[in-house]
Protein backbone atom coordinates (compact mmCIF):
# COMPACT_ATOMS: atom_id res chain seq x y z
CA UNK A 1 0.00 0.00 0.00
CA UNK A 2 0.94 3.71 -0.27
CA UNK A 3 2.37 5.55 2.37
CA UNK A 4 3.38 9.12 2.25
CA UNK A 5 6.71 10.22 4.59
CA UNK A 6 7.59 13.68 5.78
CA UNK A 7 11.05 15.12 5.05
CA UNK A 8 12.34 14.61 8.33
CA UNK A 9 12.54 11.00 7.21
CA UNK A 10 13.43 11.62 3.66
CA UNK A 11 17.07 10.57 4.06
CA UNK A 12 16.16 6.78 4.66
CA UNK A 13 14.12 6.77 1.54
CA UNK A 14 16.82 8.45 -1.16
CA UNK A 15 14.42 11.46 -0.88
CA UNK A 16 11.09 9.32 -1.76
CA UNK A 17 8.36 10.84 -0.02
CA UNK A 18 6.06 8.36 -1.26
CA UNK A 19 7.11 4.72 -1.03
CA UNK A 20 5.08 1.27 -1.03
CA UNK A 21 5.15 -0.73 2.36
CA UNK A 22 2.91 -4.27 3.09
CA UNK A 23 1.28 -5.11 6.06
CA UNK A 24 -1.58 -6.42 7.88
CA UNK A 25 -1.28 -4.18 10.87
CA UNK A 26 0.96 -0.45 11.19
CA UNK A 27 3.19 -2.61 13.32
CA UNK A 28 3.42 -5.15 10.20
CA UNK A 29 3.62 -2.12 7.97
CA UNK A 30 6.55 -0.06 9.47
CA UNK A 31 8.35 -3.36 10.18
CA UNK A 32 7.79 -3.74 6.40
CA UNK A 33 9.44 -0.16 5.92
CA UNK A 34 12.07 -0.89 8.25
CA UNK A 35 13.26 -3.84 5.80
CA UNK A 36 13.32 -1.82 2.70
CA UNK A 37 14.59 1.57 4.71
CA UNK A 38 16.92 0.47 7.93
CA UNK A 39 16.77 2.73 10.53
CA UNK A 40 13.60 4.50 9.86
CA UNK A 41 10.99 2.67 12.21
CA UNK A 42 13.00 3.55 15.32
CA UNK A 43 12.67 6.74 14.60
CA UNK A 44 9.04 6.87 14.31
CA UNK A 45 8.26 4.29 17.24
CA UNK A 46 10.00 4.09 20.68
CA UNK A 47 11.50 0.45 21.83
CA UNK A 48 8.32 0.19 24.08
CA UNK A 49 6.00 0.39 20.74
CA UNK A 50 4.59 3.80 20.98
CA UNK A 51 4.44 6.13 18.07
CA UNK A 52 7.24 9.31 19.00
CA UNK A 53 5.68 12.46 20.32
CA UNK A 54 6.19 14.31 17.47
CA UNK A 55 5.14 11.77 14.99
CA UNK A 56 1.14 11.15 13.56
CA UNK A 57 0.18 8.29 11.86
CA UNK A 58 -2.78 8.31 9.24
CA UNK A 59 -4.75 6.04 7.96
CA UNK A 60 -7.18 7.29 4.97
CA UNK A 61 -6.99 10.42 6.87
CA UNK A 62 -7.69 8.86 10.25
CA UNK A 63 -5.35 9.43 13.13
CA UNK A 64 -4.40 6.14 14.60
CA UNK A 65 -2.97 5.80 18.79
CA UNK A 66 -1.63 2.62 18.11
CA UNK A 67 0.61 0.13 15.77
CA UNK A 68 -1.69 -2.23 16.57
CA UNK A 69 -4.19 -0.33 14.44
CA UNK A 70 -4.92 -2.89 11.66
CA UNK A 71 -4.75 -2.25 7.80
CA UNK A 72 -6.74 -3.47 4.86
CA UNK A 73 -5.77 -4.13 0.77
CA UNK A 74 -6.11 -0.17 -0.56
CA UNK A 75 -5.14 1.34 2.55
CA UNK A 76 -3.24 4.57 2.59
CA UNK A 77 -0.93 5.31 5.55
CA UNK A 78 0.24 9.45 6.13
CA UNK A 79 2.40 9.85 8.21
CA UNK A 80 3.96 13.40 9.71
CA UNK A 81 5.80 15.09 11.51
CA UNK A 82 5.06 17.87 13.87
CA UNK A 83 7.66 20.35 13.74
CA UNK A 84 8.24 21.53 17.40
CA UNK A 85 10.77 24.09 19.11
CA UNK A 86 13.14 26.96 16.74
CA UNK B 1 50.55 13.20 9.01
CA UNK B 2 47.63 13.14 10.89
CA UNK B 3 45.20 16.29 11.16
CA UNK B 4 44.23 18.34 14.13
CA UNK B 5 40.13 17.53 14.42
CA UNK B 6 37.87 19.85 16.72
CA UNK B 7 34.41 18.00 16.52
CA UNK B 8 31.98 20.70 17.86
CA UNK B 9 28.69 19.20 18.26
CA UNK B 10 25.67 21.75 18.24
CA UNK B 11 21.50 22.10 18.97
CA UNK B 12 21.67 22.40 15.00
CA UNK B 13 24.63 19.88 13.35
CA UNK B 14 27.87 18.72 13.88
CA UNK B 15 31.36 21.14 12.45
CA UNK B 16 34.47 19.80 11.95
CA UNK B 17 37.17 22.27 12.43
CA UNK B 18 40.47 21.58 10.84
CA UNK B 19 44.17 22.38 10.99
CA UNK B 20 47.69 21.21 10.85
CA UNK B 21 49.99 20.29 13.71
CA UNK B 22 50.63 23.81 13.79
CA UNK B 23 47.53 25.11 14.33
CA UNK B 24 47.71 28.20 12.43
CA UNK B 25 45.63 27.99 9.39
CA UNK B 26 41.72 26.26 9.87
CA UNK B 27 39.51 25.36 7.86
CA UNK B 28 35.37 24.21 9.06
CA UNK B 29 33.63 21.69 7.30
CA UNK B 30 30.02 20.88 8.00
CA UNK B 31 27.32 21.21 8.82
CA UNK B 32 26.94 17.51 9.08
CA UNK B 33 23.38 16.15 10.16
CA UNK B 34 22.04 19.65 9.83
CA UNK B 35 19.34 20.55 11.68
CA UNK B 36 19.53 17.60 14.05
CA UNK B 37 20.89 18.01 17.74
CA UNK B 38 24.58 16.69 18.21
CA UNK B 39 24.64 16.19 21.97
CA UNK B 40 28.26 14.87 21.73
CA UNK B 41 30.40 13.23 18.88
CA UNK B 42 33.90 11.86 19.94
CA UNK B 43 36.72 10.13 17.98
CA UNK B 44 38.06 6.75 18.62
CA UNK B 45 42.03 7.33 19.76
CA UNK B 46 42.44 3.77 19.41
CA UNK B 47 42.35 4.19 15.06
CA UNK B 48 42.13 7.84 14.47
CA UNK B 49 39.35 7.32 11.80
CA UNK B 50 36.15 6.61 13.51
CA UNK B 51 34.08 9.30 14.82
CA UNK B 52 30.48 9.01 16.59
CA UNK B 53 27.79 11.36 16.40
CA UNK B 54 24.70 11.55 19.12
CA UNK B 55 21.94 12.74 16.92
CA UNK B 56 18.41 13.53 17.39
CA UNK B 57 16.31 15.36 15.61
CA UNK B 58 13.36 17.64 17.42
CA UNK B 59 10.58 14.91 16.32
CA UNK B 60 12.31 11.87 15.65
CA UNK B 61 14.14 9.10 17.59
CA UNK B 62 17.37 9.00 18.94
CA UNK B 63 20.25 7.46 17.19
CA UNK B 64 23.84 7.24 16.69
CA UNK B 65 25.92 8.16 13.38
CA UNK B 66 29.41 6.61 12.58
CA UNK B 67 31.94 7.10 10.80
CA UNK B 68 34.97 5.24 9.44
CA UNK B 69 36.98 7.37 7.68
CA UNK B 70 37.13 10.82 9.80
CA UNK B 71 33.83 12.20 9.21
CA UNK B 72 34.28 12.33 4.90
CA UNK B 73 30.96 9.52 5.03
CA UNK B 74 28.62 8.68 8.14
CA UNK B 75 26.01 5.31 8.81
CA UNK B 76 23.82 5.06 11.59
CA UNK B 77 24.00 2.51 13.71
CA UNK B 78 21.92 -1.08 12.73
CA UNK B 79 21.11 -0.69 16.45
CA UNK B 80 21.19 2.59 18.52
CA UNK B 81 20.43 2.26 22.37
CA UNK B 82 17.45 1.29 23.65
CA UNK B 83 15.99 -0.12 26.94
CA UNK B 84 14.72 -3.88 26.39
CA UNK B 85 10.84 -3.43 25.91
CA UNK B 86 8.66 -4.07 28.67
CA UNK B 87 6.84 -7.38 29.22
CA UNK B 88 3.18 -6.74 28.49
CA UNK B 89 0.92 -4.99 30.42
CA UNK B 90 4.18 -2.92 32.23
CA UNK B 91 5.33 0.49 31.28
CA UNK B 92 9.08 0.73 30.28
CA UNK B 93 10.99 3.87 29.65
CA UNK B 94 12.27 4.93 25.98
CA UNK B 95 15.32 6.81 25.60
CA UNK B 96 14.47 10.42 24.75
CA UNK B 97 18.60 11.18 23.77
CA UNK B 98 21.87 9.90 23.51
CA UNK B 99 23.95 12.38 25.73
CA UNK B 100 27.74 11.24 26.12
CA UNK B 101 29.75 9.09 24.21
CA UNK B 102 33.12 7.02 25.60
CA UNK B 103 35.44 5.05 24.00
CA UNK B 104 36.61 2.23 25.47
CA UNK B 105 39.91 1.10 26.53
CA UNK B 106 42.78 0.43 24.56
CA UNK B 107 42.35 -3.43 25.20
CA UNK B 108 39.27 -3.48 24.14
CA UNK B 109 39.02 -2.14 20.17
CA UNK B 110 35.73 -1.57 18.73
CA UNK B 111 34.10 -1.24 21.98
CA UNK B 112 32.46 2.41 22.87
CA UNK B 113 29.70 3.16 25.79
CA UNK B 114 27.19 5.61 25.87
CA UNK B 115 25.09 7.29 28.21
CA UNK B 116 21.63 8.54 27.67
CA UNK B 117 18.31 10.64 29.05
CA UNK B 118 16.09 8.66 30.90
CA UNK B 119 19.54 7.73 32.82
CA UNK B 120 20.83 4.39 30.89
CA UNK B 121 24.14 2.60 30.16
CA UNK B 122 24.61 0.79 26.58
CA UNK B 123 27.76 -0.78 25.02
CA UNK B 124 28.68 -1.57 21.97
CA UNK B 125 31.31 -3.89 20.88
CA UNK B 126 31.50 -3.48 17.02
CA UNK B 127 32.22 0.38 17.22
CA UNK B 128 28.93 1.62 17.74
CA UNK B 129 27.21 0.20 14.88
CA UNK B 130 25.09 -2.08 17.27
CA UNK B 131 24.12 -1.10 21.02
CA UNK B 132 23.19 -2.99 23.92
CA UNK B 133 22.24 -2.24 27.68
CA UNK B 134 24.57 -2.82 30.12
CA UNK B 135 21.70 -4.99 32.72
CA UNK B 136 24.00 -4.20 35.78
CA UNK B 137 22.90 -1.01 35.81
CA UNK B 138 19.98 -1.25 33.65
CA UNK B 139 18.43 -3.37 34.81
CA UNK B 140 18.30 -1.60 38.65
CA UNK B 141 16.92 1.36 37.23
CA UNK B 142 12.93 0.99 38.26
CA UNK B 143 14.39 0.21 41.77
CA UNK B 144 17.23 2.45 42.71
CA UNK B 145 16.90 5.05 44.67
CA UNK B 146 19.68 7.39 42.66
CA UNK B 147 17.70 7.25 39.15
CA UNK B 148 16.13 10.68 38.62
CA UNK B 149 12.67 10.76 38.25
CA UNK B 150 10.27 13.17 37.71
CA UNK B 151 10.97 16.72 40.05
CA UNK B 152 14.51 15.60 40.23
CA UNK B 153 15.54 15.80 36.66
CA UNK B 154 16.57 18.80 35.10
CA UNK B 155 14.85 20.32 32.66
CA UNK B 156 16.83 18.38 29.54
CA UNK B 157 15.74 15.58 31.64
CA UNK B 158 17.97 13.36 33.62
CA UNK B 159 21.48 12.39 32.32
CA UNK B 160 23.81 9.46 32.48
CA UNK B 161 27.35 11.06 31.60
CA UNK B 162 30.84 11.35 31.97
CA UNK B 163 31.59 7.59 31.33
CA UNK B 164 34.91 7.18 32.19
CA UNK B 165 37.16 4.18 32.50
CA UNK B 166 40.71 3.19 34.75
CA UNK B 167 43.59 3.04 32.12
CA UNK B 168 45.11 0.64 34.74
CA UNK B 169 41.39 -1.64 34.78
CA UNK B 170 39.01 -2.05 31.94
CA UNK B 171 36.89 -3.55 34.43
CA UNK B 172 36.63 -0.73 36.27
CA UNK B 173 33.60 1.71 35.06
CA UNK B 174 32.68 5.47 36.77
CA UNK B 175 29.84 7.47 35.54
CA UNK B 176 28.18 10.47 36.86
CA UNK B 177 24.35 11.01 37.16
CA UNK B 178 22.91 14.33 36.94
CA UNK B 179 20.90 14.16 39.62
CA UNK B 180 21.98 10.77 41.54
CA UNK B 181 26.21 11.24 41.89
CA UNK B 182 29.08 9.51 41.25
CA UNK B 183 28.95 5.25 41.21
CA UNK B 184 32.13 2.94 39.87
CA UNK B 185 32.04 -0.45 38.61
CA UNK B 186 34.87 -2.60 39.46
CA UNK B 187 33.46 -5.62 37.26
CA UNK B 188 32.72 -4.27 34.55
CA UNK B 189 29.35 -2.68 35.03
CA UNK B 190 27.30 -5.83 36.76
CA UNK B 191 27.49 -4.04 39.38
CA UNK B 192 28.08 -0.23 41.08
CA UNK B 193 28.41 1.76 43.88
CA UNK B 194 27.77 5.35 44.80
CA UNK B 195 31.36 7.42 45.13
CA UNK B 196 29.91 10.62 46.40
CA UNK B 197 31.23 11.18 50.03
CA UNK B 198 32.59 14.56 51.11
CA UNK B 199 30.94 15.58 47.84
CA UNK B 200 28.69 18.56 48.73
CA UNK B 201 24.74 18.65 47.96
CA UNK B 202 24.10 21.60 49.53
CA UNK B 203 20.50 20.95 47.82
CA UNK B 204 19.87 17.80 50.12
CA UNK B 205 19.22 17.90 53.95
CA UNK B 206 21.69 15.18 55.04
CA UNK B 207 25.40 16.71 54.18
CA UNK B 208 26.57 13.28 54.41
CA UNK B 209 23.74 12.04 51.42
CA UNK B 210 25.20 8.36 49.74
CA UNK B 211 23.56 9.58 46.50
CA UNK B 212 21.43 12.39 45.20
CA UNK B 213 24.42 14.56 43.97
CA UNK B 214 24.90 16.63 41.16
CA UNK B 215 27.97 16.17 38.97
CA UNK B 216 28.63 18.46 36.28
CA UNK B 217 31.47 16.54 34.82
CA UNK B 218 33.59 13.89 35.96
CA UNK B 219 37.48 13.31 34.12
CA UNK B 220 40.08 10.59 35.21
CA UNK B 221 43.15 10.82 34.02
CA UNK B 222 44.39 8.77 31.01
CA UNK B 223 47.25 7.91 32.89
CA UNK B 224 47.37 8.00 36.31
CA UNK B 225 44.21 7.19 37.03
CA UNK B 226 43.84 10.34 39.09
CA UNK B 227 39.66 11.41 39.21
CA UNK B 228 38.51 15.23 39.44
CA UNK B 229 35.13 16.41 39.05
CA UNK B 230 33.16 19.77 38.67
CA UNK B 231 30.17 19.23 40.76
CA UNK B 232 26.82 21.72 41.46
CA UNK B 233 28.45 22.75 44.19
CA UNK B 234 32.16 22.75 43.33
CA UNK B 235 35.06 21.45 42.54
CA UNK B 236 36.81 17.99 43.49
CA UNK B 237 39.48 15.88 43.60
CA UNK B 238 38.92 12.24 44.54
CA UNK B 239 41.04 10.72 47.38
CA UNK B 240 41.38 7.26 46.25
CA UNK B 241 42.76 6.13 49.19
CA UNK B 242 40.56 7.29 51.99
CA UNK B 243 37.37 7.08 49.04
CA UNK B 244 36.43 10.64 49.66
CA UNK B 245 36.46 14.02 47.44
CA UNK B 246 38.44 16.82 48.66
CA UNK B 247 37.35 20.21 47.72
CA UNK B 248 40.06 21.35 46.04
CA UNK B 249 37.50 24.49 44.60
CA UNK B 250 37.95 25.78 47.98
CA UNK B 251 41.47 27.78 46.48
CA UNK B 252 39.64 29.74 44.04
CA UNK B 253 38.90 33.38 44.43
CA UNK B 254 35.97 33.59 46.59
CA UNK B 255 33.68 36.28 44.46
CA UNK B 256 34.83 33.97 41.35
CA UNK B 257 33.67 30.87 43.25
CA UNK B 258 33.92 27.00 42.06
CA UNK B 259 30.72 26.81 40.53
CA UNK B 260 30.95 25.38 36.82
CA UNK B 261 30.11 22.52 34.03
CA UNK B 262 33.53 21.51 32.12
CA UNK B 263 36.94 20.23 33.84
CA UNK B 264 39.77 19.49 31.57
CA UNK B 265 42.60 17.50 32.14
CA UNK B 266 46.39 17.52 30.38
CA UNK B 267 46.61 14.39 29.32
CA UNK B 268 50.29 14.31 30.19
CA UNK B 269 50.12 15.56 33.66
CA UNK B 270 47.73 14.26 36.28
CA UNK B 271 47.83 17.22 38.11
CA UNK B 272 47.69 19.89 35.60
CA UNK B 273 43.45 20.67 34.84
CA UNK B 274 41.17 23.57 33.64
CA UNK B 275 37.56 24.40 34.55
CA UNK B 276 34.99 27.50 33.43
CA UNK B 277 33.77 29.46 36.37
CA UNK B 278 30.23 30.11 35.86
CA UNK B 279 27.59 32.18 38.16
CA UNK B 280 26.15 29.76 40.80
CA UNK B 281 24.83 32.79 43.17
CA UNK B 282 20.47 33.41 43.34
CA UNK B 283 18.64 31.85 40.39
CA UNK B 284 21.76 30.29 38.91
CA UNK B 285 22.22 32.19 35.84
CA UNK B 286 25.37 29.78 34.83
CA UNK B 287 26.82 32.65 33.03
CA UNK B 288 30.41 33.73 33.33
CA UNK B 289 30.78 35.56 36.87
CA UNK B 290 30.36 39.86 36.34
CA UNK B 291 29.94 38.80 32.21
CA UNK B 292 33.50 38.67 32.69
CA UNK B 293 34.70 35.41 31.05
CA UNK B 294 37.84 33.51 32.20
CA UNK B 295 39.76 30.16 31.82
CA UNK B 296 40.88 28.96 35.87
CA UNK B 297 44.10 26.77 35.69
CA UNK B 298 45.66 24.90 38.42
CA UNK B 299 49.54 23.31 38.17
CA UNK B 300 49.11 21.55 41.45
CA UNK B 301 45.90 19.25 41.05
CA UNK B 302 43.60 22.30 42.54
CA UNK B 303 45.53 24.06 45.30
CA UNK B 304 45.69 26.78 43.63
CA UNK B 305 44.29 28.42 40.43
CA UNK B 306 45.36 31.15 38.00
CA UNK B 307 42.91 33.10 36.22
CA UNK B 308 43.38 32.15 32.26
CA UNK B 309 41.47 35.37 30.00
CA UNK B 310 43.55 37.09 27.54
CA UNK B 311 41.84 37.34 24.65
CA UNK B 312 38.49 36.76 25.63
CA UNK B 313 35.70 39.12 26.21
CA UNK B 314 36.81 41.45 28.79
CA UNK B 315 33.05 42.28 29.72
CA UNK B 316 29.45 42.07 28.81
CA UNK B 317 29.21 38.14 27.86
CA UNK B 318 26.96 36.39 29.02
CA UNK B 319 27.49 33.02 26.81
CA UNK B 320 26.92 29.41 28.83
CA UNK B 321 29.85 26.14 28.51
CA UNK B 322 28.44 23.19 29.07
CA UNK B 323 29.92 20.41 30.34
CA UNK B 324 30.93 18.26 27.07
CA UNK B 325 31.76 21.82 25.38
CA UNK B 326 35.65 22.13 26.37
CA UNK B 327 38.19 19.99 25.42
CA UNK B 328 42.39 19.71 25.04
CA UNK B 329 44.39 18.36 22.14
CA UNK B 330 46.67 15.94 22.95
CA UNK B 331 49.88 18.26 21.69
CA UNK B 332 52.81 20.18 22.90
CA UNK B 333 51.86 22.88 23.74
CA UNK B 334 48.55 21.50 24.58
CA UNK B 335 45.53 23.26 22.92
CA UNK B 336 42.54 24.02 24.81
CA UNK B 337 39.16 24.28 23.05
CA UNK B 338 35.79 25.56 24.46
CA UNK B 339 32.65 26.14 22.62
CA UNK B 340 29.98 28.69 23.67
CA UNK B 341 26.00 28.25 23.68
CA UNK B 342 26.11 31.36 21.61
CA UNK B 343 28.00 29.44 18.65
CA UNK B 344 31.66 30.57 19.48
CA UNK B 345 34.32 28.40 19.51
CA UNK B 346 37.75 29.59 21.26
CA UNK B 347 41.03 28.72 21.34
CA UNK B 348 44.48 28.27 23.63
CA UNK B 349 47.48 26.89 21.76
CA UNK B 350 49.46 27.55 24.58
CA UNK B 351 47.65 25.85 27.30
CA UNK B 352 45.13 28.33 28.12
CA UNK B 353 47.26 31.53 28.86
CA UNK B 354 45.87 32.92 25.56
CA UNK B 355 42.82 32.58 23.58
CA UNK B 356 41.95 33.12 20.44
CA UNK B 357 38.09 32.78 18.66
CA UNK B 358 37.52 29.93 16.05
CA UNK B 359 34.69 30.74 14.90
CA UNK B 360 31.05 32.81 15.41
CA UNK B 361 27.50 32.50 14.10
CA UNK B 362 27.52 28.19 14.58
CA UNK B 363 24.24 27.14 16.36
CA UNK B 364 24.26 26.79 20.23
CA UNK B 365 27.37 24.45 21.26
CA UNK B 366 26.76 21.55 22.57
CA UNK B 367 30.04 19.45 22.95
CA UNK B 368 33.53 20.41 21.81
CA UNK B 369 36.36 17.34 21.58
CA UNK B 370 39.43 17.61 19.77
CA UNK B 371 41.85 15.05 17.82
CA UNK B 372 44.32 13.55 15.49
CA UNK B 373 42.87 12.25 12.59
CA UNK B 374 44.11 9.84 10.35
Amino acid sequence: MRVILPSPLASYTANRREVEALGGTVDELLADLDRRYPGIRFRMVDEQGAIRAHIKIFVNRGQVASIASPLAPGDEVLVVAALSGG
Amino acid sequence: MPRLAVLVGTRKGLFVLSADRARRKWRMDGPHFLGEGVNHAVADPRDGRTLLAAVKAGHLGPTVFRSADSGATWSEAARPPQFDKARAGAAGDAVDHVFWLTPGHARHPGRWYAGTSPQGLFVSNDGGATWEGVAGFNDQRATAPWIARGQDAPPDGATLHSINLDPADPRHLYVGLSTGGVFESHDAGASWKPLNRGCAADFLPDPEAEYGHDPHCLRVHPRSGDVYQQNHCGIYRLDRAMRRWERIGNAMPPEVGDIGFPLVLHPRDPARLWVFPMDGTTVWPRTPVGGRPAVYGSRDAGRSWKRMDRGLPPSQAWFTVKRQAMGADSLDPLGLYFGTTNGEVWASFDEGANWHCLCLHLPQVHSVEAALLA
